[in-house]
């Protein structure tokens, strides 16, 4: 195994000239884990083991970035991605319970994966193509700077987000306000959810019953004025108010 | 490809970077369109989320244009946002249906 990297690594080296066997080293590995984790993403058939592959693509694409000297992207990518994204999706496949097993092999619309794989093969052969025969860049200069300079990577990327890139960097903060509202908005259960709904089961009934006995008398004054049906899930605390009483 | 373009990038040439960025994104792609669980579906979101992620910061070598870093760090605070709306509208859905996958979300009503 170890000659083999070696003779690949020697084999890279001498096609390309100049690049160290070091950098090559890192790059084959990186690229290894990006890949093995992706396809274990797509495979897998438990979400934890997917979150956990999605972990190792990201950390091979921080490597990738430290490869190209990026240095605080690639720590961002390590804190963000790896450590707050991946961890709301553990939390939220444990919060729901759904790590179950899945069978990946059942294919519920007949000839769904063939055409996934033409449209993806269309995708990307589409994307060479237009590399090839247009031009991609419009060769504008640029106005954010050079990434050639002296100073560090950290001191290029924030002198251009706080003087060049200023208002969309404010609009990001707007951006994540609107994002948190939306998710505490999202993930509030609504105090008054069952008005207009008819209770399917018995168990809704009965689960209904103890919220409707902790909520104020005005509350249960306008969920009677409700549908006809909530009439009897709001008659239910009442007797039983009236059973309490003597 | 122009002269600014053969720049090297940490000494190898920027077209390995780019098309394991395209492979990844393709990777991402299928897999998006071929998994029902939605979380699984979310995270070939953040697959192709990450492979223009490591075009944007190949460019951004290549062209010598910090631009291209910025780029990505927008990208970043998006895909933050929309994992955390995401994820939230999942979990409604679950609480009215226990199920996460796919093929039963089909009534806009819930």
């Amino acid at each position: 195994m170890a000659v083999i990297v070696h003779g690949v690594l020697l084999a890279a080296a001498t096609a390309t000239g100049h690049a160290s066997a070091v950098d090559w080293g890192t790059f084959v590995v990186a690229t290894a884990i990006v890949l093995s984790g992706a396809i274990g993403v797509v495979i897998a058939r438990n979400p934890v083991h997917g979150a956990l592959m999605l972990v190792m693509t990201l950390f091979g694409i921080a490597v990738l970035f430290v490869l190209q000297r990026d240095d605080f992207l690639a720590a961002v990518q390590v804190i963000v991605y790896a450590g707050a994204i991946v961890v709301l999706f553990l939390f939220v496949i444990m919060f729901l319970g759904v790590d179950r097993e899945e069978n990946v092999a059942a294919e519920p619309l007949r000839g769904q994966r063939p055409l996934a794989v033409a449209l993806v093969a269309l995708g990307v052969t589409g994307l060479l193509l237009l590399g090839e025969i247009s031009k991609w860049t419009t060769g504008a200069p640029s106005v954010a700077g050079s990434t050639d300079s002296s100073t560090s990577n950290v001191a290029q990327l924030g002198t251009s987000v706080y003087t060049t890139y200023l208002f969309p960097f404010e609009i990001t903060s707007a951006l994540l306000v609107i994002a948190v509202v939306g998710a505490v908005a999202l993930a509030r259960r609504p105090p008054m959810a069952d008005i207009g709904r008819v209770p399917d089961t018995e168990a809704e009934i009965a689960d209904a019953t103890p919220s409707d006995t902790d909520d104020s008398p005005e509350a249960t004054d306008g969920a009677s004025d409700g549908a006809e049906p909530e009439t009897d899930v709001t008659q239910q605390p009442t007797d039983a108010h009236q059973e309490v009483m003597p | 490809m122009t002269a600014a373009t053969t720049a090297i990038n940490g000494n190898i040439s920027g077209e390995w970077y780019l098309a394991l960025a395209a492979v990844l994104f393709a990777i991402g792609a299928f897999g998006l369109l071929i998994r029902r669980n939605v979380l699984v579906m979310f995270m070939c979101v953040e697959l192709m989320l990450n492979a223009a992620n490591l075009t944007f910061v190949t460019f951004a070598n290549m062209l010598h244009d910090i631009g291209g870093q910025v780029l990505v760090f927008f990208v970043l605070v998006v895909a933050a946002a929309e994992v955390v709306v995401g994820l939230g509208i999942v979990v409604a859905i679950f609480r009215r249906r226990a199920s996460a996958t796919a093929d039963d979300f089909h009534l806009m009503k819930g």
